[in-house]
């Protein structure tokens, strides 16, 4: 029984935070690896529709994303809840496709311009006039790859 | 004996390596974009001369209306799922069936004369479909080539599509090309 009784007046030692730095580098090192950088700042309200057959986007430098949904709150009593079009950071018009195209073009490479591919990241309660729209432009200035952004199915 | 250098303190490494940790979390995203990939046709030219004409076995009509309602080859359809089936029997053809489109042979490597299918999936929508409809409907066309060219690969080559070569997976492809054609919108049906 004395055992014990010797081990209730030693004080408990505090725990050693000596390895805190190693873990939250973990961390970092971690969150640094898995993620992007934020490209924009969305401005409309954008649920992506879901589908099961999805492929990746893989060459990430040559993707342009065109953002089409309702804008958000904030926004609502300068533009309006009718679904609108955004492009880099902020509301755009379907007529402004073809110059965001182009500039986009010109940031890259000549011989990677034909990889390119516009990525339309369209809210799923959007109607299809609007896209159709943007379709239409972009077949103007042959941006003809395109991808319907989607995310997968959570199956029920 | 030389003075001795006192240590760099190394409580405050946690704190810095937390803030860069929350520097990160707030600017960086972790969604992969991904969707379902297609390529637009280029603009007609401004002369337009005859297009050939195209059987009307061979083309695949889905209709999808302001209402979201779908109508396949002339016949409303319910659920979404069965246009899966229904997409599937159309490109594959298996008892060539006069009503189901044409095949013809050609020279594919690694298959040598196989018949391919000369079906085309036209997709019309209207102004006011929803934009979720519409995907929902692409997502079933796709997913029926998907499961065609996965079949064909299991029974020739015993393994899935995706495990093939590049080679291989071209060959397929050949056979079953993602011939999705989206028409110009109209109005489709109803006021």
């Amino acid at each position: 029984m004395s055992k014990f009784r010797k081990d209730d007046k030693k004080e408990l030692p505090p725990v050693s935070t000596a390895s805190l730095p190693d873990i939250v580098f973990m961390l970092l090192f971690f969150f640094m690896v898995s993620t992007t950088m934020r490209e924009v700042t969305l401005k409309v309200k954008m649920t992506a529709p879901q589908a099961t057959e999805l492929s990746k986007l893989e060459k990430k430098s040559l993707v342009s994303y065109i953002y089409v949904g309702p804008p958000h709150q904030q926004y609502a009593s300068k533009y309006g809840t009718a679904p609108r079009v955004q492009l880099n950071d902020q509301f755009a018009n379907v007529d402004d496709i073809p110059d965001f195209i182009t500039v986009e073009r010109e940031a890259r490479e000549e011989a990677e311009v034909p990889q390119m591919i516009t990525s339309l990241k369209v809210d799923e309660f959007t109607k299809m006039g609007i896209v159709n729209d943007i379709k239409l432009e972009l077949r103007r200035v042959s941006a003809r790859n395109i991808n319907y952004s989607a995310r997968k199915k959570v199956e029920l | 004996m030389a003075k001795r250098v006192p240590e760099v303190p190394g409580s405050s490494l946690a704190d810095i390596a937390f803030m860069l940790l929350i520097f990160f979390l707030v600017t960086t995203t972790m969604d992969v974009d991904s969707g379902l990939r297609r390529v637009l046709p280029p603009m007609p030219p401004e002369d337009i001369e005859d297009t050939p004409p195209i059987n009307e076995r061979n083309v695949f009509v889905v209709l999808v209306d302001q209402n979201n309602r779908l109508m396949v080859e002339g016949e409303i359809m319910q659920n979404v799922e069965d246009l899966r089936d229904k997409a599937k029997e159309f490109l594959e053809n298996p008892n060539n069936a006069d009503n189901l489109p044409e095949k013809e042979f050609k020279e594919i490597p690694y298959f040598g004369q196989y018949e391919v299918t000369k079906g085309v999936i036209s997709l019309w929508n209207d102004v006011g479909t929803q934009y979720g409809t519409y995907i929902a409907v692409q997502n079933e066309l796709v997913g029926a080539i998907n499961e065609l060219r996965d079949e064909l690969s299991k029974s020739k080559f015993g393994k899935s599509y995706i495990d093939l070569d590049e080679d291989r997976q071209k060959a397929i492809r050949q056979i079953y090309p993602q011939k999705i054609s989206e028409a110009e919108p109209k109005k489709v049906g109803g006021n």
